[in-house]
């Protein structure tokens, strides 16, 4: 070899394979550079809204990135600056909306959430007036959600398990459709149905019960679909390995097919979960509301806490919009935590890899 | 209690595709069959039809007769569950159930099957690991998942998990297409062990195993594209690879073919 006369760059040279490049730091640069000419413009054309000096900082780095990019670096690399960038952009305007709604949330909620917030109702409170609390709605919620859970998950797994490892032909077909056309259905629907059905032909009250029939209708479709996905990962093979010992079919499903897909389908329901703890429609027709603690959800009006905000921000005072605030924190850290549980259950059941 | 295949006319069919035509052919107890032939001629589908593995896929279609030891697999009343007891299956790629540690992989069958208790269990899988020459590569670690290992080891595994419901037949879908050669010296040292007590049946598109590893061997062939699958000859392994009845058999054989 006569490398040895040649230095690397040379040999580089040689090959054509170096390019200048941007210095790692480079794109921090240029955002710092497009912010601050963004937060000058601002002031000097004398713009109010942060928003708008946040879209003028984001296209001149978008643009800034380019230009400066194809001159240093090149076209093709510039392309690839360009489409970092863009994706950048995207991602805090994704983020920032969500980041901002937290911290609205928690600042505005946090005034008045405390163990006195989280263990009272709101029996015997003039609703102009500070005091009282959320655990009436938190414990209806709580109870509905439940309830829609035991009757929603069971047979949206059923369904799925049918569509994925028995169905077929025009039934299998029927399933799908009708799956697909309840994905569809709003709350307020699905209410109503659970209304003149539940309540007005077959004459029962107001209740949680009600509510989380409604409820169950909106959470079955999402369980079906999203354990069908899952059941569908589970690789043919591993239903072949089973079989091929021996193991009847439902067995295979009971003890191969739905330990391997469990963490996932774990995650869908309880995904599904946090969507239907959120909704408010089908409650305000079925469960109705009621400011006293109602601990049976199979009789009389309960609270909820979506409700619970509606009805706080429809007194239109401080005290009540700042209970209204910090029952929205105590909805999103509810929901927060059912996520996480699901995460720890998904990372825990999914399969192992590893020694 | 190895047993003897006599399959007569056999055809199967994924839908309205005929896979493999009229084969009629004899295994023998305790010995090793090769199957051999190019890619395509359905050499998979009709391994499958002897364990009614074939019906598993989609329109899936079996016609003519498997006889184990005289008796229909494809007669009325037969449970193809029970069909897969007796004759077990290991598959092209290894396939351990990924939830399940090693001990749980192995005595998977009898497991889900039931009718084992706790304290025999412990002795099969030993002996199944044993069988399939894993034991001491994995006997430490017997609560680790079994997709943990490598995949000749995995694959071992899954010999292992075949064996332990001591099934009379093991068929073998080209059970070292994905192994090194030690990993494969090992497998087909395995064979030579347990055709004492099995009948074995594997599907190989290596020459030399075939001619290493089998007493018999049945060529396969295909007229073309869309065509069923026939069986050319089958005989012995040293007749095959030394003087074959047909020339189609000897180019294949050679590498002559096509
Ligand atoms: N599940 C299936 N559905 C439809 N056709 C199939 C299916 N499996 C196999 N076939 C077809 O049946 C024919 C035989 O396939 P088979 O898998 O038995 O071949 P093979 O001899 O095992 O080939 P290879 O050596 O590549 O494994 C092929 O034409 C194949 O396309
Ligand atoms: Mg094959």
């Amino acid at each position: 070899m006569t490398a040895t006369t040649m230095t690397p760059a040379d040999r580089a040279d040689h090959l054509g394979i170096h390019q200048p490049r941007l210095p790692k730091w480079g794109p921090a640069v240029i955002a710092a550079g497009s912010a601050a000419v963004a937060i000058a413009i601002g002031l000097v054309a004398g713009l109010q809204s942060k928003i708008q000096w946040g879209l003028i900082a984001a296209i001149l780095f978008v643009i800034g990135q380019y230009v400066i990019a194809s001159r240093v670096e090149g076209r093709r690399q510039a392309k690839d600056r360009l489409a970092t960038a863009l994706v950048w952009v995207a991602f805090l305007l994704a983020v920032v909306p969500l980041a901002s709604l937290i911290y609205e949330t928690i600042a505005r909620g946090i005034k008045v959430l405390n163990g006195y917030f989280l263990t009272h109702s709101m029996n015997g409170v003039v609703t102009i007036q500070p005091g009282g609390g959320v655990y009436h709605a938190l414990l209806g919620t709580i109870e509905q959600v439940a309830i829609a859970t035991l009757i929603a998950a069971p047979i949206g797994l059923l369904t799925a398990i049918y569509l994925v490892e028995y169905g077929k032909g025009k039934l299998a077909k029927a399933v799908t459709f009708f799956v697909d056309v309840m994905t569809g259905i709003p709350s307020i629907v699905a209410g109503l149905f659970i209304l003149s059905v539940w309540i007005m032909m077959l004459g029962f009250g107001y209740s949680g019960f009600a509510g989380s029939l409604a409820l169950a209708i909106l959470m079955m479709p999402t369980v079906v679909r999203s354990t069908e996905e899952m059941l569908k990962l589970v690789p043919n093979e591993l239903r072949e390995a089973s079989y091929a010992l021996g193991v009847p079919k439902w067995k295979t499903i009971l003890k191969v097919v739905l330990p391997t897909s469990i963490g996932g389908i774990t995650t869908g329901v309880m995904l599904s979960i946090a969507r239907i703890t959120g909704e408010t429609a089908p409650l305000l027709l079925l469960v109705f509301g009621n400011p006293m603690i109602n601990n049976n959800p199979f009789e009389g009006a309960q609270a909820s806490l979506p409700l619970y905000i509606y009805e706080q921000w429809a007194n239109g005072n401080e005290a009540s919009y700042d209970r209204a605030w910090a029952a929205a924190l105590v909805l999103i850290a509810f929901v927060m935590i059912l996520n996480l549980v699901a995460r720890g259950i998904a990372r825990w059941k999914s399969p192992k890899t590893g020694r | 209690m190895a047993k003897r295949i006599d399959i007569n006319g056999l055809n199967a069919y994924y839908g309205d595709f005929k896979a493999i035509e009229d084969i009629s052919m004899s295994v023998e107890p305790k010995s090793v069959t090769a199957f051999i032939g190019p890619s395509g001629c359905g050499k998979s589908t009709f391994l499958r039809t002897l364990n009614r593995m074939h019906e598993v896929a989609s329109g899936g279609r079996v016609e003519g007769e498997v006889l184990l030891d005289g008796e229909n697999l494809y007669g009325p009343g037969v449970d193809p569950v029970a069909v897969r007891r007796v004759v077990g299956m290991v598959f092209q790629r290894p396939n351990p159930f990924p939830t399940m540690s090693i001990y749980d992989n192995v005595a998977a069958g009898l497991k889900l099957n039931g009718g084992v208790k706790k304290s025999d269990l412990d002795g099969v899988v030993e002996e199944s690991l044993k069988g399939a020459n894993l034991w001491n590569e994995v006997k430490d670690r017997l609560n680790k998942p079994g997709s943990g290992l490598s995949g000749g080891q995995q694959q071992r595994l899954c010999i292992a998990r075949a064996i332990a419901v001591q099934p009379q037949v093991l068929l073998m879908d080209e059970p070292c297409s994905a192994l090194d050669p030690i990993s494969t010296l090992a497998i087909e040292d395995l064979m030579a062990k347990l055709k004492d007590q099995f009948t074995i049946v594997i599907v190989t598109h290596n020459m030399q195993q075939a001619a290493r590893v089998s007493d018999r061997t049945a060529f396969f062939n295909l007229a073309g594209v869309g065509q069923p699958g026939r069986l050319i000859e089958v005989d012995d392994t040293q007749k095959i690879f030394s003087n074959p009845a047909v020339q189609a058999t000897e180019d294949y054989i050679s590498g002559r073919f096509g």
